[in-house]
């Protein structure tokens, strides 16, 4: 049984004619909804970073003891949570972007070394967006096919491996092979953790979110086995060898900035899979098979195959994702290795509406957040975990608008219901 | 004259029991070629039958048997089982796969212990303490899939309220207010949940999703804040077994089920409650009835909003008990996101078990074994490396999942939110 079926409420006929006004009443619903489609996702997350904030004060011991003697004086409870919220959010800018100080005076003098210490927060910022984009990707591209990848994580740590064993393995090779087959092999890696929970669902009809979820914590048990046996590096540490300098992405910059070419690939990438959903067949099997199974399978196409390819693509992209972590920024995988990419990009994918262009731009935010956290929890003390309290309000926000509307006093424009999921009938 | 009548069986029906027949009889040679071949005679497997010290049970002599015939004679067993089903096909197929796969791990087991002692009593009685969770889970599942509202958030509820058992007993030092708070946690995330799925009419696998990330996120967040560095916060103990007096005597059937911690009784307990609730009670066949057909219900009177919320915050204690095992069942402490994946085994057993307590019951014993089980090997060294050990319930989980779904029915409205015109 469908959960939910995309509407389009049916816009206002065109009078005969009056073609201005009813054409401009069409158009102004068809840009009300655009407009909206992009205000509430940025809505979700500033009321996600609002409620971050009281999460932050609520939790510092001294705006609580501040707080205790709130009618004695105020001013002081008040300015002490303000405090509070402008050393963690101005920690959170400065290790997103960097300090705007740092940044001039390094121009200023024109020392290479410091020029690279200043402008480090943003270009680390980017390249932590560059495996979430590949992972928002793989999320979305599932939910265009009305399937829900939970397993982006698995499939990750699955490609990170299959990119760096290739990496490592292949000695003596030059650069325009080594590298190009050390990608492949990590979305093949990632491709086959997907298309195992596709298969399953199309032919048996197992519910891909448990089985992805599953295929997570089986990836997570293989990749232990993996990396203290026989992938281990020689010596302590349960870490796989470093692969060769044949194998790395190459970095633009100089120490200690790590940014690398693998952020114009996920760029491409997501051009690639734009293409692909949008202006070729297979693409639009896939969306079709995604809004409405019943309707696709009455005209032909084939469910099964389109499931178990959606699912392989999205495995692949996320494979990708730990392939571009691994060839261009780690260059080994060590235990432990997935820092929550995959729940990550759930929250990216939904906030980028499943379409590539809005999951690049959610991606490089939940990087620029990411990346500022780091700092925000070595400066300020504030958990890195208040990103996932954030991530998981965002997507409760995203998925019921009806909130974000409620709160902010935006009115109800119909639009087309982006189709998640389905429950376990179908 | 009279004529025998004869019942039609479908084709397909035999070609599906005679595939049966052959899964049957490929067990079975299995069972003889990974156990049985090389093995050298001479080898007992002493099959303990009692518990540990401390335990009022009678003592029972312990099963010692010849390892090399015993398993022969389950191989021989299986085969000529699986060969009856290709010839004669029985009406409970479904049956003889359980007896045959219990041959099978019993041959396992008298291959992985030969020439050495294996407490068989201890692993069934780990695997129903293994089991609570799962069960736990399990029955929060059903209690609100049956009232038509998908549940996948029950992994977070249950980390939520297990941190919430272990601090606010740490704080109080009284397990009942852990298991207290346990459970209103789980009601309030349940809550939440509700409101959203019903009112918002979120697509209800996003919401579960959404408060799993909330959850895993604010009870680490919890975890590096306040309780990394006050270790009494996060100390909370753990409920001790209590022996039923008179049950617990019964060997074999007592130390399993009547030498347990209180959080197991109550599971036990809510698996009953819950199946007479939802089959011989009239708010019991309400709830079905929302979860099939709501407007049905609806046009009887049924306020089919209220059933369904009061159903996932109902599901919701349950999953706060759940939670309550890890935190204060079993450990003592909070560990970051200590339940594993329990919440989603709860689901499939859900599933397996055709969306009813005892069959999920069931199923959740199932699971509970192949846990234990697991723990157990790698007390006998078996040659099989830790971490895929540690992957059996996970695959055991695909496995159950790709044989049953598509054959099992959900309630016809799962996951559908009712919109009242």
């Amino acid at each position: 049984m469908d959960n939910t079926q995309p509407t389009v409420s049916p816009t206002p006929a065109p009078k005969a004619g009056s073609t201005k006004d009813g054409g401009s009443r069409q158009q102004a619903a068809r840009q009300g909804a655009i407009l909206q489609g992009i205000l509430i996702p940025l809505l979700a997350v500033l009321t996600g970073l609002i409620i971050g904030a009281l999460v932050i004060i609520i939790t510092d011991p001294k705006v609580v003891a501040a707080f205790g003697t709130f009618f004695q004086a105020p001013g002081a409870a008040l300015s002490a949570a303000w405090k509070s919220i402008a050393t963690a959010y101005g920690a959170l800018f400065r290790g997103s972007f960097g300090s705007p100080t740092q940044i001039v005076n390094a121009l200023a003098s024109g020392d290479s070394v410091a020029v690279r210490q200043a402008f480090w927060p943003i270009t680390e910022s980017l390249t932590t967006s560059t495996p979430y984009i590949l992972a928002g990707l793989a999320v979305g591209l599932g939910f265009k096919a009305g399937l829900f990848n939970i397993g982006a994580e698995g499939q990750f740590l699955a490609g990170s491996l299959g990119a760096a064993f290739v990496g490592y393995s292949l000695v003596g090779w030059p650069l325009y092979l080594h590298l190009p087959l050390a990608i492949l092999g990590g979305f093949a890696a990632g491709a086959i953790w997907g298309a195992i929970p596709g298969w399953l669902k199309a032919k048996t009809g197992g519910h891909e979110v448990v089985n992805t979820i599953m295929m997570n914590w089986i990836a997570f048990r293989l990749s232990d086995w993996l990396i203290n046996g026989p992938m281990k590096a020689p010596g302590f540490r349960p870490v796989t060898p470093h692969i060769q300098a044949s194998a790395e992405l190459p970095r633009l910059f100089g120490d200690p900035i790590r940014f690398n070419v693998g952020f114009f690939l996920a760029l491409i990438v997501a051009g690639v899979v734009f293409w692909l959903l949008f202006k070729t067949t297979i693409g639009f099997q896939i969306r079709a098979v995604g809004a409405n199974p019943d309707a696709a399978r009455y005209s032909g196409m084939s469910i099964t195959r389109t499931v178990v390819l959606a699912m392989t693509l999205s495995g692949g992209l996320a494979g990708l994702a730990g392939a571009s972590q691994v060839l261009g920024v780690d260059y080994w995988v060590g235990q432990g290795f997935s820092a929550g990419y995959g729940f990550d990009a759930i929250a990216i994918a939904l906030v980028g509406r499943s379409h590539p262009f809005g999951i690049v731009l959610a991606a490089l935010l939940f990087g620029f957040l990411r990346s500022g956290a780091t700092q925000m929890q070595s400066l300020a003390g504030i958990p890195i975990d208040i990103i996932s309290i954030i991530q998981g309000l965002v997507i409760i926000f995203v998925a019921a608008p009806d909130i974000i509307r409620g709160l902010y006093r935006l009115r109800q424009v119909a639009g087309e219901k982006v189709v998640l999921t389905r429950g376990w009938g179908s | 004259m009279t004529t025998a009548t004869v019942t039609r069986v479908l084709p397909a029906e035999i070609r599906r029991s005679r595939i049966t027949g052959v899964v049957l009889l490929l067990i079975g040679l299995s069972i003889f070629l990974l156990f049985g071949l090389g093995l050298e005679g001479g080898l007992t497997t002493k099959f303990g039958l009692n518990p540990g010290v401390g335990s009022q049970a009678l003592r029972m002599p312990d099963l010692t048997v010849p390892t090399r015939a015993t398993i022969y004679l389950l191989s021989l067993v299986s085969i000529f089982l699986g060969a009856a089903q290709i010839v004669r096909g029985f009406k409970r197929a479904g049956l003889l796969i359980g007896l045959v796969a219990t041959f099978f791990v019993l041959a396992f087991l008298a291959w992985a212990a030969r020439g050495k002692s294996f407490n068989l009593l201890g692993i069934l009685s780990s695997s129903l303490v293994s089991a609570t969770p799962i069960a736990l889970a399990a029955l929060c599942g059903v209690i609100s899939e049956r009232a038509g509202v998908v549940n996948i958030g029950i992994e977070g509820m249950m980390l939520m309220a297990a941190q919430a058992a272990v601090v606010s007993a740490s704080l109080t030092g009284s397990l009942w207010v852990g298991l207290l708070a346990a459970i209103l946690t789980g009601m309030l995330l349940a809550a939440a949940h509700a409101v959203l799925a019903i009112r918002y009419k979120v697509d209800q696998i996003v919401s579960g999703v959404a408060i799993n990330i909330f959850a895993t996120g604010t009870t680490s967040y919890i975890l590096s804040r306040f309780l990394r560095d006050a270790a009494s916060l996060n100390n909370s103990g753990v409920f001790r077994p209590i022996s039923i007096p008179l049950l617990s005597k019964i060997p074999i059937i007592g130390p399993i089920f009547f030498e347990n911690s209180i959080i197991v009784y109550l599971m036990m307990l809510v698996v009953a409650v819950l199946h007479v609730v939802l089959y011989y009670t009239p708010w019991g066949l309400r709830t079905r009835a929302v979860g099939e057909h709501p407007k049905a219900a609806d046009t009887l009177g049924v306020n089919v909003f209220k059933v369904r919320y009061i159903n996932v915050i109902a599901g919701g204690a349950i999953a706060g008990l759940g939670g309550a095992y890890f935190g204060i069942g079993s450990v003592g402490r909070f560990d970051e996101v200590m339940t594993a994946g329990k919440g989603f085994i709860g689901l499939a057993a859900m599933i397996f078990g055709k969306w009813n307590p005892i069959g999920a019951f069931l199923a959740s014993l199932l699971f509970g074994f192949a846990d234990s089980l697991q723990v157990k090997l790698q007390i006998l060294r078996v040659p099989i490396p830790s971490e895929f050990l540690l992957m059996a319930p996970y695959i055991v989980t695909m496995i159950v999942l790709a044989g049953v779904v598509g054959r099992a029915a959900a309630p016809a409205a799962d996951g559908v939110p009712y919109e009242k015109n």
